[in-house]
């Protein structure tokens, strides 16, 4: 039998195994330094070091998520007898001809490969966080732009009820609304009826307010939404797609939409505050008397002027709601127990944290470089934004 | 101002009953009454029998009377047997119902009796909101020094190296949530296998395997460092970056001002400036923050406890939601509201009384 690996070998043979990660990473740089002059906002991260490591930091992620397959050494369900809460760099016993012959990061409590789990669990993650963000982006904006720019009772009425989610301790919020009792009342189904509305009525709205004065080419786009959009909309909220393309897991369409529920009154203070300020800008006032009307201002005169702000809030929202999903991970929310998303894993390995810290410290490193990765990216953003 | 803070009352009363009737409708949805009816009579129950078991314990009446009966302004139910025998909300087992209240519920200071603890709730409540009221002193006493102290250093000189290493320091510990800080720690200084207490029990310089214990269960009676040390500082960590980041914003801000280069050019010394000058101005939008950051506590605790098994509020509240013990769950999500609102009260007078610049209607 052979030795365990030192720390050193260990790390080599983890770097070897993200070889596509490292190409993919250099190859983004290397693209995106050259031409960083004609990629606007996006090629300004490349000015400021702080931007550039967190864009670093969250690529790696990105290309971890989609090279998993390729990356992890073992399966991540996969058990060996002998390998329970297993050092890292443990050589595997009697392995099969052909299978990786090292635990890189040790095994967790039922023997499974920690590095595997890890991997993989970035894809989990990474499936969910940056739709759920969108989602809650298109909420937020759609009922924030009217709010701050027409107020009024319109104003007073979304106001409260955004105050009211948020007067809302999150960890109660999801003790409520994802429990397996709650799938049965059906409420998680109307939430998305309801969450997955707006990306359908924003993406009308946008096109129609820009083409109506030209029908033959409003119908066209506004039609391709409409179709998409409540094909997608069908499938992903009720699972009623005739064709069976769009479709989500009653369990993860639980979770998803307690995210985003969480996530848009945020959303939307932040959109009505910018809005109720540039409305006061001479060119709204100019638009008003070039008689545009009041989505086509909101929607291409207000939100573009909004983008920067938003930006980096997208960045830090992103963040957050990893966050959020590493919470319900670690409180056992709405997740199988072989999941291998990082806040379960954290759960499952604190239990034994004494004799063996490896299966919950490896998660709980990722989680963090991820988190952080976002908000030092939302941190450079904000800076070369500012430069204007 | 007066009309501000009674509107700001009114909104906060409405809000309370509204969040509080979601909880309430959200607890007694039909599955969770069904789970409560086979945990409290038998498992084993047919669909009928839970139907009667229901009716029979006062749970067949709508929400909205329920709701009622709850905060103390419907009569609670009552209900006669065929053998006569009377039954009812505010009846206690063993007394005359002739002599039992009309109305029980949290008007009139009843909370329910609690299914997992088998206790009256207002007990279960006090003793654990003891418990947190402590852990949220600690917090706060390291918490709130930390972060200003950090904050205003940073931000006195801006760009400077002290600057950019607070300002990694404090960005770092805003991307690590309680969950991951806690098992961090835990196994930096409270494990035996890794971290550094296997090298200094090999030293000789501690006594046990660990440095730390890696629970705080033994705080529930007596607070000392060592036990509480852990719990204390993940909670702290994260609220740490986040206000010494706020605080950073706020006194860069500050030192631009024109009065701050006025008092540099009279020759006021550097140390003077920043503490005669500039301090003062840039503690008002600290103060928001910290006044803001107690919802996201209230996040930490229920993590934290859990983490370390202490048993305070948030621990009661993750085991009354785990257990579908409904009385326990709505005093705690009154008790969480309560705090949210008051303190986001506070942070709206207190920054009126601040900042004289800002005259409220």
């Amino acid at each position: 039998m052979e030795d365990a690996l030192s720390w050193g070998s260990i790390l080599v043979r983890i770097a070897a195994q993200l070889l596509p990660v490292w190409v993919a990473l250099i190859a983004t740089f290397a693209l995106s330094m050259t031409f960083k002059r004609r990629l606007g906002l996006y090629g300004r991260i490349f000015d400021s070091p702080v931007g550039m490591t967190g864009f670093a930091l969250v690529m790696f992620w990105v290309f971890t998520a989609i090279f998993a397959d390729i990356i992890i050494t073992h399966d991540p369900l996969g058990q060996f007898s002998g390998m329970k809460n297993i050092l890292p760099g443990a050589p595997l016993k009697d392995a099969a001809e052909g299978a990786y012959p090292y635990y890189l990061l040790g095994g967790d409590h039922l023997a499974r490969d920690v590095f595997s789990r890890m991997v993989m669990g970035a894809r989990d993650v990474l499936k969910i966080a940056p739709a759920a963000t969108v989602v809650a982006f298109m909420v937020g904006v759609t009922l924030g732009l009217p709010a701050g720019y027409l107020g009024g009772k319109l104003d007073t009425s979304i106001s409260f009820l955004s105050n009211l989610v948020l007067a809302f301790p999150v960890i109660l919020l999801f003790y409520l609304l994802v429990t397996p009792e709650i799938r049965v009342t059906g409420i998680p189904t109307v939430l998305a009826a309801i969450l997955f509305i707006f990306p359908v009525v924003f993406l009308t709205i946008l096109l129609n307010s820009r083409f109506f004065t030209s029908p033959a080419k409003r119908n066209l786009y506004v039609g391709i939404v409409l179709v998409i959009g409540l094909w997608a909309y069908s499938g992903l909220a009720f699972n009623a797609d005739p064709l069976g393309v769009w479709s989500m897991d009653p369990n993860m369409l639980n979770v998803f939409v307690s995210v985003v529920f969480v996530n848009s009154p945020g959303v939307f203070r932040i959109v009505r505050g910018m809005v109720m300020d540039i409305k006061t800008r001479d060119y709204v006032a100019a638009g008003q008397t070039r008689g545009e009307g009041p989505w086509y201002i909101m929607l291409w005169e207000i939100l573009p002027n909004a983008r920067g702000p938003l930006i980096v809030d997208f960045c830090l929202r992103i963040g957050y709601t990893t966050i959020l999903l590493g919470t319900l991970g670690f409180f056992g929310l709405g997740v199988t127990p072989e999941s291998p998303d990082w806040g379960s894993t954290i759960n499952y390995g604190r239990r034994l944290l004494a004799i063996a810290p490896h299966p919950a410290v490896v998660p709980a490193f990722a989680l963090m470089s991820l988190v952080l990765g976002l908000n030092l990216l939302a941190d450079g953003l904000r800076e070369e934004s500012m430069k204007d | 101002m007066l009309m501000f803070v009674l509107r700001r009352i009114g909104v906060m009363i409405l809000t309370a009953f509204a969040l509080t009737f979601v909880v309430f409708y959200m607890t007694n949805l039909p599955p969770n009454l069904e789970k409560l009816a086979k945990s409290e009579a038998s498992v084993r129950m047919e669909d009928d029998a839970v139907i009667s078991w229901l009716a029979e314990n006062g749970y067949s009446s709508p929400v909205l009377q329920r709701y009622g009966e709850w905060l103390g302004v419907v009569p609670g139910w009552t209900r006669t047997d065929e053998t006569g025998k009377i039954t009812g909300r505010c009846i206690k087992a063993g007394t005359d119902p002739a002599t039992a209240p009309g109305y029980c519920g949290v008007l009139q200071g009843d909370w329910g009796f609690s299914t997992v603890f088998k206790q009256p709730v207002s007990e279960v409540l006090a003793r654990s909101l003891g418990a947190t009221g402590w852990l949220m002193f600690w917090v706060m006493a390291v918490m709130v020094p930390t972060s200003l102290l950090l904050g205003v250093l940073s931000g006195m000189r801006e760009g400077s190296r002290t600057d950019r290493v607070l300002s990694t320091f404090a960005i770092t510990t805003t991307a690590t949530p309680e969950y991951v800080s806690g098992v961090i720690l835990i196994a930096l200084l409270a494990s035996a296998t890794a971290g550094i207490s296997p090298i200094l029990n090999e030293a000789g310089w501690i006594s046990g395997k660990t440095l730390f214990p890696g629970t705080a269960t033994s705080a529930m009676d007596d607070i000392t460092f060592m036990n509480f040390f852990l719990p204390v500082m993940t909670i702290a960590l994260y609220g740490i970056g986040y206000i010494a980041r706020m605080t950073r914003a706020s006194m860069t801000e500050v030192m631009t001002q024109q009065y701050i280069r006025t008092a540099r050019l009279k020759g006021v010394g550097f140390r003077q400036v920043v503490m005669r000058h500039a301090l003062r101005n840039a503690l008002i939008a600290p103060f928001t923050v910290i006044m803001l950051q107690f919802p996201w506590l209230l996040n930490g605790v229920v993590i934290v406890e859990t983490l370390f098994n202490y048993k305070g509020f948030g621990w009661t509240l993750v085991q009354a939601a785990g257990n579908n013990d409904i009385n326990t769950l709505l005093a705690c999500s009154v008790v969480a509201v309560f705090v949210v609102l008051v303190t986001q009260l506070i942070s709206d007078i207190g920054y009126v009384f601040l900042n004289p610049r800002i005259r409220l209607a």
